[in-house]
């Protein structure tokens, strides 16, 4: 089984990003969504969690979101790729469960 | 509570499918009703006869903590409903050995039995689930 | 595929009935199955057709109504919730139906995905 798990939190308020990195199972994906998006943003010290991940665990960003609090594209971590809503449904559809970490 | 749903019988299969339901509580009870309120889900979900697992992690290992007494602050004492889970065969309740310690809590302080799993463990358990429901 | 969605917080405070709204008319456009949408928690107020929004906003009552009318979803509200919240048959918003949370447990069953929203 694979999953998608959803983060829906800033890492810089709530724990949900943190614990969702280190409860994710390898070769599983992360979609970052609404204040989850933040996590996604270059130079910060969560990025580099990320990096730090990517070798087990595919990160994406919802662009709609991403846009919504003025995050260019261009202002994203490397390896973490950006969709939309029919790439959130394309993910849900490609892994066995979603795990929402609210 | 006072609106438990009935126990099921044990040959009941409503869809003729059993799936392995796994409920993830990691908030504190009384501060928000996320607590109480998911216990009446997995209730439903056992008396549906799926296979349920409920996870206690970060600030939701606090919901199952013994001697709660909301009573004080004016809120209606859901905590027994805990203990009532075995009854509706939900016996697979688990809690992340790291979210407990760094909390200071040992397995003495919770009302019901659980299963203690370090992160590598729960990791693993949550992979095995069909549907996940989260709070 | 079949989705069940399930929606827990209320049509403003969070984007949560946002984030499901875009992502259940995402899959329908993609030509899934929306097995039914549960809305539980404060995601029951989503289903409260006094809501007045100002007419420069997105009106998402209105929205999912709109959903079920356009391609039959079931939206269903959690009764043992809606009464907590005051939300009974008389203010329903077109296109909602009240009933219990084994709705919810059937969706879990019956949809390939349960896709969760919520705060």
């Amino acid at each position: 089984m694979s999953k998608l798990h959803t983060v829906n939190k800033s890492p810089f308020d709530k724990n949900s990003f943190d614990s969702c990195l280190t409860l994710a199972e390898d070769g599983s994906a992360v979609l970052l969504i609404e204040d989850g998006v933040y996590a996604a943003v270059a130079g910060g010290d969560v990025a580099a969690r990320i990096a730090d991940a990517s070798s087990r665990l595919k990160v994406y960003v919802l662009g709609p979101d991403l846009a919504a609090r003025g995050m260019a594209e261009d202002r994203i971590a490397d390896g973490v790729s950006v969709v939309d809503y029919g790439g959130f449904v394309d993910l849900a559809e490609a892994h066995d469960a979603v795990h929402s970490w609210l | 509570m006072s609106d438990l749903p009935p126990i099921p019988p044990d040959d009941e299969d409503e869809f003729g499918v059993v799936k392995k339901f796994c409920y993830v509580n990691r908030k504190a009870p009384y501060g928000t009703v996320y607590a109480l309120e998911s216990l009446e889900m997995v209730l439903i979900a056992a008396a549906f006869d799926q296979d349920v697992s409920v996870v206690f992690m970060d600030d939701g290992v606090y919901q199952i903590k013994s001697e709660q007494a909301p009573e004080a602050a004016g809120m209606k004492n859901f905590s027994k409903t805990y203990r009532a889970l075995e009854g509706y065969d939900v016996e697979k309740l688990y809690v992340s050995k790291e979210s407990m310690e760094e909390r200071g809590l040992t397995t003495d302080d919770f009302l019901v039995d659980v299963e203690v799993l370090d992160h590598a463990a729960l990791s693993a358990l949550m992979a095995e689930q069909e549907v996940v429901i989260t709070s | 595929m079949k989705f069940g969605v399930l929606v827990n917080e209320g049509p403003f405070t969070h984007q949560c009935s946002d984030s499901a709204y875009q992502f259940t008319k995402a899959a329908l456009e993609k030509g899934h199955e929306i097995f039914r949408v549960f809305f539980y928690y404060d995601g029951v107020n989503n289903a409260n057709k006094l809501a007045e929004p100002p007419s420069d906003d997105r009106n998402l009552t209105a929205n999912w109504s709109a959903l079920a009318e356009e391609h039959g979803v079931d939206l269903v509200v959690c009764v043992a919730a809606a009464l907590r919240r005051g939300l009974n048959d008389d203010i329903l918003a077109p296109g909602f139906r009240i009933s219990g949370l084994g709705q919810l447990i059937e969706a879990g069953i019956q949809a390939d995905r349960l896709v969760t929203f919520g705060d």
